[in-house]
C-alpha cells in the first residue's frame, strides 16, 4: 500500500501534503500536552513495530503481496494521535532510506495509513469494547474487528487516489501520464486483495497482541493511551 | 520483567524472522505488491511507460533500495535474507532514535 513516486500527480501529491500539515501539527500539540516522558519508549516501540510488521510481505501465490501496518494496535495502545505520530515516522524512513513509498507520496501514503487507519482502528475499538471488562473476549474481537477495517479503508483510499490519476492526468492521445489504471480497477483490486487476505493479518497482529496483554499487562488496555 | 523489556524481545524475534516477508513472495511466485511496480514492469503490464511515472519513479535514490544493497541484484538468498535483516535492524533502531528525540519535545515535562 506503500504508492511509490510517478503513481500519483502533482495535484494530489501536494493535496495530501495539505491536508497532513494541519493533522501533523495538532497531532503534535496534543501529544505535547499528553504524553508523558515515560510513555515515550513505548511510542518509539510503536513506530518500530509498524516499521518491521510491514516488511512481513505476504504472498497471494502467482499474484501479488502486500502486509499489516500494525497501525491499529498502536492506536489502541497509545491513542490515535500518537500513532499518527509513529507510523509517520515509520513511513518516512521507509520512503527515505528503503525506497518504500515515494517522497511526492508520503502525504497520501500517510493520510490513508497513518491516518485514517488508527482514527478508524481506535474508534471502531472503542465502541465494540465499551464497558467490556479488561479480561473480556470482546476486547480480542473488538481489537481484531478495528485491524480488519482500519486497513482496508486505508486500502479503498488508495486504491481512490490510483484510480483517480488516468482521469486527471492523460495525453492528449489518452495515454495515462501517472497510474495507468482508472477506479474500475484500483479500486476493486486494493479493495479486493485487502478484504481477502491482508486485512485479516492484520486483524490477527492486533488480535493477538491485545490477547497476550490481557494475560501479560492489562494495565495497558485500561485508560493508558495518551488521548482517550 | 517490565513490558517495555517484552517488547524489546519482540521486536527482535520480529526482526529475527522478518526475512519471511522475503522467502514466502518469492516461494509462491508473488510478484510486486499491486501499483508499487517498477517501470520496467509496468511496461509489461500497461503496454507503455506512462510519462510522468517514468520521470517522477527516478526522483529519489534511497540508500537501501527495497531492503537490500545496490550491486546485490542476483545474489543468494542467503545474502539477501541478511540485507533484510540488517536492514530491518536499521529501521527499527533509526525508529526508535528519532522517536526518543522526537520525545524530548513532544512529552510533558
Amino acid at each position: 500500500m506503500h504508492i511509490p513516486d510517478g503513481y500519483l500527480g502533482p495535484a494530489t501529491c501536494g493535496l495530501f501534503y495539505v491536508v497532513m500539515l494541519p493533522i501533523w501539527t495538532i497531532a503534535s500539540k496534543i501529544v505535547k500536552k499528553t504524553l508523558q516522558v515515560k510513555q515515550v519508549p513505548m511510542l518509539a516501540i510503536g513506530a518500530a513495530f509498524s516499521f518491521v510488521i510491514m516488511m512481513f510481505n505476504v504472498p497471494i501465490p502467482a499474484g501479488t503481496t502486500g502486509h499489516a501496518v500494525g497501525g491499529v494496535l498502536v492506536a489502541i495502545l497509545l491513542g490515535p494521535w500518537s500513532a499518527c505520530i509513529a507510523i509517520t515516522v515509520a513511513l518516512v524512513i521507509q520512503a527515505l532510506l528503503f525506497g518504500d513509498g515515494g517522497i511526492t507520496a508520503i502525504g497520501a501514503n500517510c493520510f490513508n495509513m497513518a491516518f485514517v487507519l488508527p482514527f478508524a482502528g481506535y474508534y471502531i475499538y472503542k465502541a465494540v469494547s465499551y464497558k467490556a471488562s479488561v479480561n473480556s473476549p470482546r476486547r480480542i474481537f473488538a481489537a481484531a474487528l478495528a485491524g480488519y477495517i482500519g486497513i482496508n479503508l486505508a486500502a479503498f483510499l488508495a486504491g481512490v487516489e490510483f484510480g483517480l490519476q488516468p482521469l486527471l492526468h492523460h495525453t492528449a492521445s489518452g495515454q495515462a501520464l501517472y497510474c495507468p489504471y482508472g477506479l474500475n480497477v484500483a479500486v476493486p483490486v486494493m479493495l479486493g486483495e485487502h478484504l481477502l487476505i491482508f486485512g485479516w493479518v492484520e486483524a490477527i497482529v492486533t488480535a493477538l497482541v491485545i490477547k497476550y496483554l490481557q494475560k501479560q499487562s492489562s494495565e495497558l488496555l485500561v485508560g493508558s493511551e495518551v488521548v482517550k | 520483567m517490565k513490558i517495555v523489556t517484552k517488547f524489546l524481545i519482540g521486536l527482535g524475534v520480529l526482526i529475527a524472522l522478518s526475512p519471511l516477508g522475503l522467502l514466502l513472495p518469492e516461494h509462491f511466485k508473488a510478484g510486486s505488491a499491486w501499483g508499487e511496480w517498477g517501470a520496467g514492469e509496468i511496461r509489461e503490464l500497461a503496454g507503455y511507460i506512462p510519462k510522468g511515472l517514468e520521470k517522477l519513479s527516478s526522483l529519489w535514490s534511497a540508500p537501501i533500495p527495497d531492503y537490500a544493497f545496490k550491486g546485490w541484484e542476483g545474489r543468494s538468498n542467503i545474502s539477501l535474507c541478511f540485507a533484510y535483516i540488517l536492514s530491518a535492524v536499521i529501521g527499527v533502531l533509526v525508529c526508535i532514535g528519532i522517536v526518543l528525540i522526537l520525545g524530548k519535545f513532544l512529552s510533558k515535562k
